[in-house]
């Protein structure tokens, strides 16, 4: 499947939270959608959905407009920091009402998840805790069968315990379903293994999108004596720079010199690191 | 002084390590089933296609092979390749590093040679 981002602006008061993107997504794949708070992470997310109309551009899902067509839009999952579940409903009658709206929507998949969670099926939506309304979000967005997932901030509030097991059933999930799923996270380091590609957004617009192999694969860090680093980094594309004392660690784009000289130290940059350095502007 | 930024080597260059390791241990036996690419991603929470480039790559090493329908398998003979590419990466992944860091900390070949010996108990 293919999800299509045609020039998509969403204006509030004058003010563009997404600005003029386009992408293109192509599944099956796990991309993760990363930035800074603000940077429009959820109002992309919401448009994806049709919880939010573009100001201007269109949203396109296999070449068939999202907006107002509920036969693309039950093809899409969103989960994200706001409740959508009817007041008062238990989380077992919340898993009967998924499964009229998404064709596809697996229940006894739903009260593994439940179990291994360990989510009160009896407890009313609204009643659970933060952790535990995220899981109930989450086990509906795993169980929902649906083309394409839109994980907004999955673990926010999440345990260690409880992120460590959706990182697995996620992958699991995935590897038997492979389906088109955007995950937005500030816990890079922990999404770093999960993800293959990733859409890096800076105030409302796409700063990259780029594979990870390739992402990492055109930045690296070198290290040593400040001297011998700053003339091994002069006319190159700096990213960014660390300094303990005489000690100096310089973050670059392109690939490393060869031969590579001596006395300094070569290195990976995670992709993390790489964020942070591109996004402190 | 080794850099606290650096990252250690691609991911599925690890998997493929550690599926070795597995081999060589005994803990995956030749002709035994390998986990598939599902366990594989589910257990260290890496993603499919991760697993897919680890085990892909035991399969061009002849480490092991794919049968239709079932999965992979361990190679017979897996054990001794795997034994016989690491005596080759031997010098370059352990003992150049480690003469390396010697001449950096003055320690004479002599010196060297006798904590090795050490190391064998002698």
């Amino acid at each position: 499947m293919t999800l299509e981002i045609r020039n998509v602006t969403k204006s509030f008061r004058g003010k563009h939270a997404v600005d003029r993107v386009s992408l293109r997504l192509e599944g099956p794949c796990i991309c993760g959608l990363l930035g800074r708070n603000g940077a429009g992470k959820t109002t992309l997310m919401n448009l994806i959905s049709g919880k939010t109309i573009p100001t201007e551009g269109e949203i396109f899902l296999d070449g068939e407009p999202v907006r107002e067509n509920d036969r693309a839009l039950e093809k899409i999952f969103s989960m994200g920091e706001v409740n959508y579940f009817p007041l008062g409903m238990k989380v077992c009658e919340v898993f009967t009402n998924l499964g009229r709206i998404y064709p596809n929507f697996d229940r006894d998949y739903a009260e593994q998840l439940s179990k291994k969670f360990e989510l009160d099926t009896l407890q009313k939506n609204d009643k659970l805790s933060t952790g535990y309304a995220t899981i109930l979000k989450l086990v509906a967005a795993l169980s929902s069968g649906a083309e394409v997932l839109l994980l907004d901030e999955p673990v926010l509030g999440l345990d260690a315990n409880c992120r460590d097991l959706f990182y697995r059933e996620l992958m699991e999930n995935y590897a038997e379903h492979p389906r088109l799923i955007l995950f937005s996270t500030h816990l890079i380091e922990e999404a770093a293994k999960l993800i293959e590609r990733a859409v890096i957004i800076r105030a409302g617009q796409v700063l990259l999108d780029e594979s990870i192999d390739t992402l990492l694969g055109c930045a690296y860090s070198v290290s040593g004596p400040a001297g011998a680093a700053d003339a091994y980094a002069e006319g190159k594309e700096i990213l960014g720079a660390d300094s303990l004392g005489g000690l100096k660690t310089v973050y670059l784009r392109g690939t490393p010199e060869k031969p590579f000289p001596a006395g300094l130290e070569l290195g990976q940059m995670s992709l993390q690191k790489l964020f942070i350095e591109l996004t402190n502007h | 002084m080794p850099n606290p930024f650096a990252e250690e080597k691609p991911i599925f260059l690890q998997i493929a390590e550690r599926l070795e390791d597995a081999v060589l241990t005994g803990a995956f036996p030749e002709e035994s089933r390998l986990p598939s690419t599902t366990e594989i991603a589910a257990a260290y929470r890496i993603n499919p296609a991760t697993a897919l480039k680890g085990v892909s790559l035991l399969v061009e090493e002849g480490v092991a092979y794919k049968q239709r329908g079932i999965g992979m398998f361990v190679s017979k003979g897996a054990r001794s390749l795997i034994e016989e590419k690491r005596r080759r990466a031997f010098f370059e992944d352990f003992v150049l590093p480690m003469t390396a860091e010697a001449k950096k900390l003055g320690l004479s070949e002599q010196e060297t040679v006798s904590m090795i010996e050490r190391g064998y108990g002698k």
